[in-house]
């Protein structure tokens, strides 16, 4: 019963002192961020803030130098590990602008990153029945037409589609941790409250999200436990869902007036 | 008959004492030319981006070779099947019963008449091919005849520099449809060389298929020639598939001789290594009505270089005609080549013709994307490539060559399922 416990409070994610540049310019500049199991993260800020690279970063994109700083993901250097295993580990990025992939099944390239993930944990294959299965289980979730799951990968897909491709995927793989970029920009009311209604419905004691948004909009679905303010590289302002709606009203002139230098 | 050889310029061939099996006076017709040419140059236009040092500078033998077992070189298990080694006919590897309604022999049994549209004057290869060759295949299909099971030949080269001349004849009657498999591979062959050339007559309201797989070692050298002449209401589908080969050309020339036909080229090309492939294709449109539709494809790697070259002429009276070409191209490393070179040349002025090349990289951001899911970088490029490349193995109908073509692929980039 204890290690129950002991994982509801165990730290997901604990980056240090983050520092990284692209083509020379610097990006982030000295970032920290605590997350742990079971919490929702906001991350707000303006248009060029860094968000995105941040969370490029952390999905391990190798244009970005990491200067300085450390991350440590459930125990592990996350800096250290390749991409593909830093998925595996359970790292989870809904990408801002999911990429269209011609000819490359969506639902055969999920299964073979699947295995693949089962493979690096010593597990057994998935059965094709049970992929199938696990298919309809999971596209449901977002209300994704079983057509759209079988096609080439984000090929021709609306916007809106697009993004719930991304939690669709986001339920296959089952990640511990998932940050989502902008994962409400282009969706209508509708869609949005399916997509967040799908991420509620994927969160537990035992995982965590970072939702990057520019809207409170979405936070009125998907409620966090933290708002952070990024803001030049760094997180300048922390606090709990009503700095979202100051945020909201108040614009971010005054972040910016109150930490530019 | 080995006087004549001495007498010839291009000497690259030690003919051992066997004689060629075309008739005399082509033979004799195509060592006079022999005896002048000269192995083109890249200032020629047609080997522009081909140089052919690597064969002009060797001798090779006609030499009978010995294989035992061919199970693996089986494209279709269901074919009916010939094998040449070494441009011989080994008849204790083919198959015994001959369906109805077709003659399917090694050429040497036959009495038709050759050359009719291979140009030989200015033509290394052809010439060479025309003096020298040893054997190939006759397949004739009477009219009416629909084939429901492929004919399959299987070109084994073994042996160190040897060269195999082949020539081959597919006559397709009136009415008739076939599907024709060739498979070229060999077994520990080192710099040999095979020049072959199809002479193929596709007649009226007849269909024809032809597969060919191109799968020798990466030391062997291949020139091939397919001559066609097509027929008014005919179609004729030509699905190159090159996979091995230190030097590959192919040389696909269609005349679209009768009105309503349909002529389909595919290709595809996966290199490394210092690999050399050159597919140069001609589409002559003569008479109106006639469509044909051409997609190469090619993923290039290491040091390799593929080339390119498609033509399609539209004669002044070929009115109405839709020819449409595409070439794409990925690139995979930085000391790899394309040289690709669409050519529409068209006299008539009422036509629907596009053509279209792109050389490229794989996209970066869709590898990203796909190992930000779990998948090792080398599973993502392969997926990307052969998502690219199916476009054109999507083209092969006949599922057993299919498959096969994708375990070759497997083998030869060591692509696990
Ligand atoms: N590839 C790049 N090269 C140079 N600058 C970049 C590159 N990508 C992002 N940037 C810059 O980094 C800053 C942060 O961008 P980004 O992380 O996308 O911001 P956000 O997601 O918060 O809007 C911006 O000023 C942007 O112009
Ligand atoms: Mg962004």
């Amino acid at each position: 019963m204890q290690s129950v416990i002991f994982q509801f409070y165990f730290k997901m994610i604990t980056i240090k002192n983050l520092h990284a540049s692209i083509d020379g310019k610097e990006i982030l500049k000295g970032l920290n961020l605590e997350v742990k199991a079971g919490e929702v993260h906001a991350i707000m800020g303006p248009n060029g803030a860094g968000k995105s690279t941040l969370a490029s970063i952390l999905a391990g994109r190798e244009e970005y130098e990491v200067t300085d700083g450390t991350v440590d993901f459930d125990g592990k250097d996350l800096l250290e590990l390749a991409t593909e295993d830093r998925a595996r580990e359970g790292l989870f990025l809904a990408f801002q602008y999911p990429v269209e992939i011609p000819g490359v099944s969506n639902i055969n390239f999920l299964r073979a990153a699947l295995n693949e993930i089962r493979d690096y944990k010593g597990e057994e294959q998935i059965s094709a029945k049970d992929f199938m299965t696990m298919v309809r289980e999971k596209s449901a979730i977002v209300e994704l037409d079983a057509k759209l799951a079988s096609r080439s990968v984000n090929e021709g897909f609306s916007g809106g589609e697009k993004k719930r491709n991304e939690i669709f995927q986001m339920a296959m793989l089952n990640p511990k941790l998932a940050i989502l970029d902008e994962t409400d920009s282009g969706l209508d009311i509708d869609a949005l409250r399916i997509v967040a209604n799908g991420v509620n419905k994927l969160k537990t004691k035992e995982n965590a999200t970072i939702v990057i948004t520019h809207y409170q909009r979405l936070l009125d679905y998907i409620v966090p436990d933290f708002v952070h303010v990024l803001y030049d590289g760094q997180i300048v302002k922390t606090g709990t869902k009503e700095l979202a709606l100051e945020l909201e009203e108040r614009g971010y002139d005054w972040i910016k007036e109150e930490f530019s230098k | 008959m080995s006087e004549l050889l001495n007498s010839t310029e291009i000497n690259i061939i030690n003919s051992n004492g066997f004689e060629g099996i075309l008739n005399e006076k082509l033979k004799s017709e195509a060592l006079t030319i022999l005896e002048t040419i000269q192995f083109p140059t890249t200032r020629t236009e047609a080997w522009k981006y081909t140089r052919l040092g690597k064969i002009s500078n060797k001798k090779f033998n006609v030499q009978k070779g010995d294989i035992s077992n061919i199970s693996k070189f089986q494209i279709s298990k269901e074919a009916t099947t010939l094998v040449f080694v070494n441009g011989f006919l080994d008849s204790s590897l083919c198959s015994s019963e001959i369906p109805n309604g077709i003659e399917f022999k090694s050429i040497t049994n036959s009495t038709i008449e050759f050359g009719k549209n291979l140009k030989l004057e200015n033509e290394i290869f052809h010439s060479l091919n025309t003096a020298y060759a040893t054997d190939g295949v006759y397949i004739h299909i009477k009219a009416n005849a629909i084939l429901d099971k492929p004919l399959q030949i299987i070109h084994l080269l073994t042996g160190e520099h040897c060269i195999a001349n082949l020539r081959n004849v597919i006559i397709c009657e009136k009415n008739a449809q076939a599907e024709v498999i060739q498979g070229f591979f060999t077994e520990n062959a080192e710099e040999s060389f095979t020049n072959v050339v199809t002479e193929i007559i596709v007649e009226e309201n007849s269909h024809l298929i032809l597969n060919k797989i191109q799968y020798e070692d990466e030391s062997c050298y291949q020139v091939s020639t397919e001559q066609v002449d097509q027929h008014k209401n005919s179609t004729f589908t030509i699905n190159t598939i090159t996979l091995n080969g230190a030097l590959v050309r192919n040389n696909l020339n269609i005349e679209v001789n009768g009105e309503n036909c349909t002529t389909n080229l595919n290709g595809a090309y996966l290199l490394k290594g210092n690999q050399h492939v050159d597919n140069h294709t001609l589409v002559d449109h003569k008479v109106a009505h006639c469509e044909s539709h051409e997609l190469y494809k090619g993923v290039v790697n290491d040091k390799a270089t593929a080339v390119f070259n498609g033509k399609v002429f539209v004669r002044k009276d070929a009115q109405k005609i839709n020819a449409f070409q595409s070439n794409a191209n990925v690139l995979l490393s930085d000391d790899s080549t394309v040289n690709s070179k669409p050519e529409l040349e068209i006299y008539a002025d009422d036509v629907k013709c596009s053509h279209g090349s792109t050389t490229g990289q794989l996209d970066e951001e869709a590898v990203f994307y796909l190992r930000a899911r779990g998948l090792s970088e080398k599973s993502a490029r392969k997926l990307m490539i052969s998502a690219f490349i199916n476009d054109v193995i999507e083209k092969i109908q006949n599922e057993e060559v299919k498959l096969f073509v994708i375990q070759l692929l497997q083998e030869r980039f060591d692509w696990e399922k």
